[in-house]
């Protein structure tokens, strides 16, 4: 993870925080299952069709929404469109540097991409404007802005929040052409896909880990499930492995987390 | 609907019982160049490995000094999928060469190298579904051949759900077009999972059951590998070879004496 660069300070400091955690506590005094206090706000930008700001403690992703027109994939031709992007701000952090996405943006694109898609947020088939040539297509570019852990939660909440307050443009079709009406309605959100992520340390699992925290983990694994409480997505990363009974502990830990942060985000509407 | 229950009747696309493998082989050894390699063929998946190091880093920044660094890279051909794709990484490469790397590194000792690499590069060229899967198991069995101290060797396959089954090993089909899709890397003698992702919808009962299934399937994978790394040091002479290699024997003893 973004954890080699820290040096030897940290060195002192993950000792203390591994030490903590054997005798069950965490170094801010939460408990393992206890997240950091989130903030979720929405409607922060204006030009965006949607657009959500999430506070993880003080982790901070902005979301903004863009839907337009484009060309759909060859093998969906009557479907529409989702990109998920991630964007490591060098702002965020005094170890991100600009540049291409690296595995960890691209890494956390893909699980963000995969919990909405899995979880069928949008009807695909109803964003087809002229079949096989053009779609609504959804970008969600996912900006990190404060780095202190957790940014594959935050950027869940995050693209999940803004694109339940997304508006899509109206399109007319006109002899095989689109021509935007000026008017603009609301984009129907199937589901709620909610990503809950823990850390392994010593024997523990961590939900919602601090900066500190992903710098001392073994390993990590998010699981991200839908309003039923099915699993839509699961991704462990992080070079130690994981028993069996970790595993069924760790999905057992999302279910209880993730109903109650879905009815925060289904509050925080406005 | 447990699969126990559907398993005589139930056939697949591809006429398969559910909890049934693809045709899997394996071979070690298949690159002179490499320090290791291995090639693999599970259903039509087709995929080289090859394995070099431990050797010194380049650039020299990403060397440890307490440790050996892995790297990996896994790459799919332009003429390996139906459309052709491009060669360039896609993001789904970058994503998978890093689950990949995770997915490895519990078992080698890299501690044992420290200010070294080791490199594996995995080209597929074919795909058929469970790519990612046969490259890891490729992949441990091509870290055997390069004579790398392990903890154990990895395997790897897919577990999902199609037509409202848990199935074994996904083929391209099931996997496109199924509910759901459950890769997992297991160290069979370790009891440890090293990758673990999922993609669509499932109950946590059926995910537990993919979990289980898919450790069954890695330990059938695991005995291929074995006799993969085995057979590369099983040499099959003929009797003319083998009578001449005992009189180059004879007489060297022959001319010893005197």
């Amino acid at each position: 993870m973004m954890s080699s660069k820290y040096g030897i300070a940290s060195r002192l400091k993950s000792k203390r925080i591994q030490k903590l955690i054997s005798s069950g506590k965490r170094a801010d005094g939460r408990g393992f299952d206890e997240y950091r206090q989130i903030t979720i706000k929405t409607n922060v930008l204006e030009k965006a069709e949607g657009s959500a700001e999430v506070f993880i403690g003080n982790t901070r992703v902005l979301v903004g929404v863009k839907i337009g027109v484009g060309t759909p994939f060859e093998d969906t031709p009557g479907e529409g469109v989702l990109v998920c992007n991630a964007e490591f701000v060098p702002i965020a952090s005094p170890f991100f540097e600009p540049g291409p996405p690296d595995e960890n943006s691209i890494e956390l694109a893909r699980i963000v991409d995969r919990g909405l898609r899995s979880a069928g947020v949008v009807d695909f088939s109803k964003l087809d404007l002229i079949p096989g040539k053009l779609v609504h297509v959804i970008n969600i570019d996912i900006y990190i802005l404060n780095y202190d852990g957790n940014l594959i939660d935050a950027s869940a909440f995050a693209a999940i929040a803004a694109l339940r307050t997304s508006v899509k443009p109206v399109y007319e079709v006109k002899e095989g052409e689109v021509k935007p009406t000026g008017v603009k309605e609301k984009l129907e959100v199937l589901k709620t896909p909610i990503a809950v992520t823990m850390v392994k340390i010593g024997n523990s699992l961590l939900v919602d880990p601090s900066a500190d925290e992903e710098e001392v983990m073994e390993t990590r694994i998010t699981v991200t499930l839908e309003d039923e409480g099915n699993i839509c997505t699961i991704q462990k990363s992080g070079s130690e492995p994981l028993s069996f009974d970790e595993i069924k502990k760790a999905v057992n830990i999302a279910k209880v987390k993730a109903s109650e942060i879905r009815s925060k985000i289904a509050g925080g509407e406005g | 609907m447990t699969p126990k229950k559907v398993k005589e009747e139930f056939l697949r696309v591809d006429g398969r019982a559910w909890d049934e493998l693809r045709p899997l082989k394996i071979e070690s050894g298949v690159l002179s160049n490499a320090d290791g390699s291995a090639y693999i063929e599970m259903g039509k998946n087709k995929i080289i490995v090859g394995v070099f190091g431990p050797r010194e880093v380049h650039p020299k920044h990403l060397s440890k000094p307490h440790t050996g660094v892995l790297r990996c890279r896994y790459h799919m051909a332009p003429f390996s999928t139906d459309p052709r794709r491009s060669p360039a990484p896609s993001r789904r490469d970058t994503e998978i060469t890093m689950v990949m790397r995770y997915a490895l590194e519990p078992a080698i000792f890299l501690e044992r190298y420290p200010r070294s690499s080791i490199d594996i590069y995995a080209e597929v060229l074919q795909a058929d579904g469970g790519t990612r899967c046969a490259t890891i198991t490729a992949s441990s069995v091509a870290l055997v051949d390069a004579g790398i101290p392990m903890r154990d060797l990895v395997a790897a396959c897919s577990t999902g759900k199609y037509n409202g089954r848990i199935i074994l090993d996904l083929g391209d089909y099931e996997d496109k077009n199924g509910e759901a899709d459950v890769p997992i890397a297991y160290m069979p003698k370790l009891e440890q999972i090293t990758l673990l992702q999922m993609d669509g919808i499932l109950t946590a009962e059926e995910f537990e059951q993919c979990i289980s299934l898919s450790i069954e399937g890695c330990k059938k994978i695991y005995e291929v590998q074995r006799e993969a790394i085995k057979k590369k040091y099983v040499v099959e002479k003929s009797e003319k070879e083998i009578e001449k290699a005992e009189e180059f024997i004879e007489e060297s003893r022959v001319e010893d004496e005197q």
